[in-house]
């Protein structure tokens, strides 16, 4: 990647120049006003930006960025800044270019069961939308509340019902977008593919690297008609990994099969009070969806399942409020966690389910040997694994031995065949892992193609692919007092 | 490292250094189709083998050079498929042809594309050089997607050497329903369905009969039999083949085979020629002597692309032409895999 040029260009020239393209009120230069674009969910990297411009038409982004484009300026592109690697981290010397003005559902179409939304509208806002048609889009992100569909196909975000209904780049049809040089174009289309390479693919992910995204079409899936959820507690977390493994031979995909292991377990029930089991090593919460037949099926056979797996408890939701109740301390555990010390760090591996004992018992010897505290949380469906590590920052050198720790896990998760992250994304915060999973010459192959799309490597420079040289050392979240910069956000 | 995979970098890097381009060889299944004209040939077919199948991990990686067939085998002893039901049209069909083909078989609709099965992918690229992107997790957003955009670039980008693919439970029932019914009626069916809660799993019309699959837990592939109603299909399975192998009578004919990927709302598109429509209305098959401009007219006005599957140039595939921005995005991708422009030159958008 070519390292962006510093503008030739002073803040007053920037400002002139693109007052030409938004009116004045879209163009924010105060240090105060610009204060809250200065972070995203990682609120560990704080920056400043050179200034913030929110543009409302396509035409305007077009012509913010063939503006910068021609002046060497960096772009980072933001919807509602709740990533959580900080990909919407503002560069010093760049514009911040906020979607958030990109609020409109354009249109839904019952027939063809898909809605064309602007970037900045939020993800849970399609489903509401959607639902009086009986509709709904299915990613559900742990901060669907926030956060904005244009982020949601830069991440490629998943949610707790992925392993059934895929991620965003399963549930969408088209993107358009504005390249750095300010030209418009669509990737994907109304149908189910489009000609030539397969560019709506590769831009669900790419970080906000390669295009600003100004419209996206999503298919909308037709709202199963009932859930219903179990909650099995087992004295050994292998005997759950075992359990979850045993449901996936039978030949069933679970709405959603969530685990957490001891420690996370009585963090929450002391938390939310879900009446969780406190023996309880590994907790297993399995849901099913679908029509009211296929539903009880499925709840009776993993039932059985997990019966022969060992587990010490098994109850069923038997209407929604239990079910939600289940669901409460899971959702709860990150903040659950956060009372327990007064910093925690939160990691985003994925491992092969099968080596998730050997995993955890590993993760249970380095605490031991780095002297911190750990709970885990985990996507077992999709081998997600969320290490929390407990720390206190005011402790002289206990962050480095943290971030000493979570580097480890990363590693481990690469050594076993996984990844460094499953769907927080790689931003500034796993940049340096970034050269743990990719060899050097597939680092190479990402930034052309990163100068594909924008030679010049003016849009979000420095993120998710490192230069060569940084191959360096580790950095992950980093929560203190449990201050999530969106607390109200659930995060799971 | 493997020798057979340095043998091939190898060539592919004397080919690079040679300025020498080369035509990829799977199992040819598809050459009726695509297949570049460069006169040396690169030969992936001897690269086969399962590396790493776990059937609980719901993964399977594999040597490109794998039979397809052999890979379905392996998949249906543990119960298990590829959800995108790739189309095979020879028993030569390889699995990396089936994920560079980028084509999906009926199933496509509702359990997804090719693309979107692929989690990881080993490639050679137009240099000589192996890389290896996304992995063998369901989970994983580390760098580019470029694994997915393997999927139907025709081995434009690269030499695909291994694929890991996400793959799915087989269903426990099956039924397939039938009505008699006008065209656009049948479409409109097809997706009012497709909004419900239906266990639906493919769609057909052809020679004015609409037929629906439907997959699942047997108690709701019977609920929903009730509440569709229709007649019952015998042997529905030999139909779903000869649909995805292309062997009805629409796809056997001398003329020219066009497919045309439009929203799957379309009307009827009111062009003359043997037709068959799949994938809940956003898929139609037509044998027809139209020229091919109007052919790419017809889809463009319903929001997609035509291309000429059967009976044209695989040498010279007839694609949609690409607008400029897309046309100079899609080559200077080409550039970044393959600067010099060896890997089965011509077949993609031209270059």
């Amino acid at each position: 990647m070519t390292s962006p040029i510093t503008p030739p260009i002073t803040r007053a020239e920037l400002l002139t120049q693109l007052a030409r393209c938004v009116p004045a009120e879209a163009i924010l230069s105060q240090p105060e006003d610009m204060r809250p674009f200065e972070t995203d969910g990682l609120t560990a990297y704080r920056q400043i930006p050179y200034v913030v411009v929110l543009p409302s038409t396509e035409a305007q982004v077009q012509a913010i960025l063939a503006l910068c484009n021609s002046l060497g300026v960096p772009v980072v592109a933001r919807g509602s800044g709740t990533g959580l690697s900080g990909g919407a981290l503002p560069h010093a010397e760049g514009v911040l270019l906020s979607l958030s003005k990109f609020m409109r559902i354009l249109d839904i179409d019952r027939l063809a069961r898909t809605a064309r939304v602007q970037p900045g509208v939020r993800n849970l806002a399609i489903s509401e939308a959607a639902a009086p048609l009986g509709l709904y889009y299915a990613p559900d992100p742990s901060s669907q509340i926030a956060c904005s569909i244009g982020g949601n196909v830069a991440e490629n975000s998943g949610g707790v019902h992925c392993l059934k209904y895929g991620l965003t780049v399963h549930n969408i049809l088209k993107v358009r977008a504005v390249t750095m040089a300010g030209e418009l174009v669509e990737l994907g289309s109304d149908a189910l593919d489009a000609a030539g390479y397969d560019l709506m693919a590769l831009i669900t992910g790419s970080e906000g690297l390669l295009a600003v995204i100004t419209e996206v079409t999503v298919k909308l899936l037709p709202k199963p008609q009932k859930a219903q959820a179990i909650l099995a507690a087992f004295d050994d977390v292998e005997k759950a990994g075992d359990a979850v493994a045993r449901i996936i031979a039978a030949g069933i995909i679970p709405a959603g099969l969530e685990m957490m292991d001891g420690p996370a377990t009585r963090a929450a029930e002391a938390f939310v009070h879900a009446d969780y089991p406190l023996d309880a090593e590994a907790l297993l919460i399995c849901e099913s969806d679908g029509t009211p037949e296929e539903v009880t099926d499925e709840i009776a056979r993993m039932k059985s399942i997990l019966e022969d797996s060992g587990a010490i408890e098994i109850r069923y939701s038997y209407d929604e409020a239990q079910r939600l109740k289940f669901w409460a301390g899971r959702k709860a555990a990150f903040p659950a966690v956060g009372r327990l010390a007064p910093d925690y760090y939160c990691i985003d591996g994925t491992i092969p389910r099968r080596t998730l004992g050997m995993v955890l018992k590993r993760i249970y010897e380095m605490s031991h040997e780095f002297g911190l505290e750990v709970c885990n949380v985990f996507h077992a469906g999709d081998g997600n694994l969320h290490p929390l590590i407990l720390f206190d920052a005011s402790k002289p050198g206990e962050f480095e031995r943290t971030e000493e720790y979570a580097g480890k896990i990363l590693e481990l998760c690469v050594e076993v065949g996984g990844t460094i992250t499953g769907e927080h994304g790689v931003g500034v915060e796993k940049i340096n892992q970034m050269c743990v999973q990719f060899s050097a010459d597939a680092l190479h192959m990402f930034h052309a193609v990163k100068a594909a799309f924008d030679p010049l490597g003016l849009l979000n420079p420095g993120k998710g692919v490192p230069d060569l040289h940084r191959c360096a050392e580790m950095g992950r979240m980093h929560v203190h007092h449990n201050q999530l910069p969106h607390p109200d956000l659930p995060r799971f | 490292m493997n020798t057979l995979l340095q043998s091939l970098m190898d060539q592919v890097r004397s080919a690079h250094d040679a300025n020498t381009p080369l035509t990829i060889q799977g199992g040819g299944s598809k050459g009726f189709w695509v297949r570049a004209e460069a006169p040396q040939t690169l030969n992936i077919k001897p690269y086969a083998g399962v590396v790493d199948y776990e059937p609980t991990e719901l993964v399977i990686t594999v040597r490109a050079g794998t039979p397809l067939s052999e890979v379905e085998n392996l998949l249906a002893t543990n119960n298990q498929m590829l959800g995108f039901e790739p189309p095979h049209y020879a028993s030569t069909a390889t699995l990396g042809g089936a994920v560079a083909s980028g084509l999906s078989g009926p199933r496509r609709a509702n359990a997804g594309s090719v693309r979107d099965f692929v989690l990881g992918a080993r490639i050679i690229d137009g240099q000589g050089r192996d890389l290896t992107f996304g992995g063998r997790v369901i989970k994983n957003v580390a760098g580019f997607d470029v694994s997915r955009l393997m999927a139907g670039a025709l081995g434009t980008l690269g030499v695909l050497t291994e694929v890991s693919l996400k793959v799915i439970p087989r269903p426990q029932f099956e039924a397939t329903l039938e009505w008699a019914l006008p065209e656009a009626t049948a479409i409109i069916r097809m997706n009012e369905w497709g909004g419900q809660p239906l266990p639906v799993s493919a769609t057909s019309f052809y020679n004015g009969q609409l037929r629906v699959r439907l997959s699942g837990a047997e108690v709701s592939v019977r609920s929903a039999m009730r509440q569709l109603g229709g007649e019952v299909v015998n042997e529905a399975e030999a139909w779903w083949l000869s649909v995805r192998e292309q062997s009805t009578p629409c796809f056997t004919s001398a003329r020219p085979l066009w497919r045309l990927s439009v929203r799957s709302t379309a009307t009827p598109l009111g062009l003359s020629g043997a037709s068959l429509i799949e994938w809940g209305g956003a898929l139609r098959w037509i044998a027809s002597d139209h020229a091919p401009a109007q052919m790419q007219k017809a889809a463009h006005d319903m929001g997609g692309h035509a291309l000429q599957f059967r009976n044209g140039h695989p040498a010279r595939p007839q694609f949609a032409p690409l607008n400029p921005v897309l046309a100079q995005l899609n080559q200077r991708l080409k550039q970044s895999f393959d600067p010099k422009g060896i890997l089965n030159p011509g077949l993609l958008a031209g270059f």
